[in-house]
């Protein structure tokens, strides 16, 4: 890879362990004040959060990791159900290991690989990305993971493979929320090829440096930091090359509110909602949504010449 | 007499349990990783479950024959509407944090907005007439009024079920519970019934509908 991955959050953006307490004690003293009605800026600043963290200061370079039990408890995993603390309470019923995923369609070289034989093959690194829910709200996470792009690599796609699909799971024993038919089982997403082979693209196995957990999407999952986290498909179980644009479960599910490209864009709105600002999990003033959640630079390029509000 | 106190006396501890529990929730950090959009939809939900108990006061004065049951009514009203002041409170204040822009953008552009600021406008002025001067002033014209507690029932359920994204389950309870009070109201008044438009007397204050 010639490419040099620019630095997605500066080291010095993370904060250490130490502050995120400090932000659970000011979300308890907030949260009493609230429910007694009497909130008002003069506690904000006697709690010791500084007021002008919103404002400007909020949309750039304040990038703290999301603590590892909001990440691990508040999920949307309808395939273990629809509510968020959901998958971290049934997670148990998913068995990852063995896993494997098969890899084929418009490939030179299609196969079956173990979890673990990809993990050895692509030793993972730490990534730490903004992740941005359509529900308005986000996170930073410190996955682990490897480049999907090097997986693609080597398996060859042949020259008719314009897209990837990817597939979740389907078993109805092992993911209790698949029993209800709220969205078109088996989960499905799809990448254009040149955004799959994005270096920023990741096949996740890991955060916070340890194995994934089933509500994270165990054992791997589909990260792409400037599309909405939907697209992050979760617990993959096979990998197409295709000829067409797979039609997304979502897509499926509500074509008027949820695109096949879904990138994070600020200016388009979700029909029924305003995509325009955010709520980062722990912090208690939305931030204003940046357009493909903070990497334009990076991936930009990539839609040059597309009408963003028709392809959302 | 005495006996029905208990009972009111009751319901009004039973209606505040969840704004106590909510709070100690809140204490203890127990509000999910998003305690804004966790406090945002507890009180939603205890709007209309409350707005469905006090429709449900009259049905089930006529199926049981128990007729002072409607002296709660009013009482189980105005929790309803406490708890739309608080759901009102914690977006504006919570989650806007006062961004009147937005605000203004959000009741005119999203329809889910509009549906429930709308209910939240109808549900303030039943409350603002709920008193018994208010009754009085109104007449048979007051009754009228407060039939708009089920168009306020309505725009609420429309409310949440505008803004699921695919699990409509829980909205959709809602609107068949709803659907059964309509039915029970539109059956036709007991015989008993006095007219609403020659009152004979001011209703006691324990008695005022809400």
């Amino acid at each position: 890879m010639l490419i040099r991955r620019p630095p997605d959050i500066p080291e010095r953006e993370i904060t250490d362990p130490q502050l995120y307490q400090n932000r659970r004690a000011f979300l308890r003293t907030t949260a009493g004040a609230i429910t007694a009605g009497i909130v008002s800026p003069a506690i904000l600043d006697a709690c010791g959060q500084p007021r002008a963290a919103d404002a400007a200061g909020a949309t750039r370079g304040q990038d703290e990791l999301t603590p590892f039990d909001d990440v691990t408890t508040y999920n949307n995993f309808y395939e273990f159900g629809t509510d968020k603390a959901d998958p971290a309470r049934l997670g148990g019923s998913l068995k990852t290991k063995p896993w494997t995923i098969e890899i084929g369609g418009e490939v030179a070289k299609p196969g079956t690989y173990d979890v673990d034989e990809l993990i050895t093959l692509f030793p993972p690194e730490e990534h730490v990305y903004r992740m941005r829910c359509v529900e308005a709200w986000s996170m930073v996470i410190p996955w682990r993971g490897f480049r999907l792009g090097d997986l693609l690599k080597r398996v060859e796609p042949t020259g008719q493979a314009k897209y990837v699909e990817f597939t979740t799971l389907y078993d109805p024993v092992q993911f209790p929320g698949q029993r209800r038919r709220v969205l078109d089982w088996p989960y499905v997403e799809g990448l254009r090829l040149d955004e799959a082979m994005h270096p920023l693209t990741l096949l996740s196995v890991g955060l916070y440096g340890k194995t994934l957990l089933p509500q994270n999407g165990a054992p791997i999952r589909l990260v792409v930091p400037w599309k909405y986290g939907f697209k992050g498909i979760k617990s993959i179980v096979r990998i197409q090359l295709v000829r067409e644009q797979p039609r997304n479960t979502w897509q499926v599910s509500a074509p008027r509110e949820y695109g096949f490209y879904a990138n994070v864009n600020p200016e388009v709105d979700h029909p029924r909602w305003s995509q325009a600002t955010e709520r980062r999990i722990g912090e208690f003033r939305r931030r204003k949504t940046l357009p493909f959640n903070g990497y334009a630079d990076q991936v930009a390029s990539l839609y040059a010449g597309m009408d963003l509000r028709k392809n959302f | 007499m005495r006996g029905f106190r208990v009972v009111k006396a009751t319901l009004f501890v039973l209606a505040a349990l969840p704004a106590v529990w909510l709070g100690v929730d809140a204490l203890r950090g127990n509000l999910t990783a998003d305690p804004i959009k966790e406090i945002t939809h507890r009180t939603g939900w205890w709007t209309l479950t409350l707005l469905m108990v006090t429709l449900a006061v009259t049905p089930v004065r006529r199926l049981t024959g128990w007729n002072q049951i409607v002296k709660v009514r009013r009482m189980l009203g105005l929790y309803a509407f406490f708890y739309a002041v608080l759901h009102l409170l914690t977006y504006v204040v919570l989650d806007l944090f006062f961004a009147w822009d937005i605000l203004l953008e959000d009741v005119a552009k999203r329809p889910y907005i509009t549906v429930g600021f709308t209910a939240f406008l109808i549900l303030l002025a039943l409350a603002i007439t709920s008193t018994r001067g208010w009754i009085r002033r109104l007449g048979w014209r007051w009754q009228r009024l407060h039939r708009l507690a089920y168009v306020a029932a309505l725009l609420g359920v429309v409310h949440f079920y505008w803004q699921v994204k695919a699990d409509t389950r829980e909205p959709l309870i809602y609107a068949g519970i709803l659907a059964i009070l309509l039915v029970a109201r539109l059956r036709p008044r007991p015989p008993t019934r006095r007219t609403a438009r020659t009152p004979v007397r001011l209703p006691e204050p324990s008695e005022i509908t809400g």
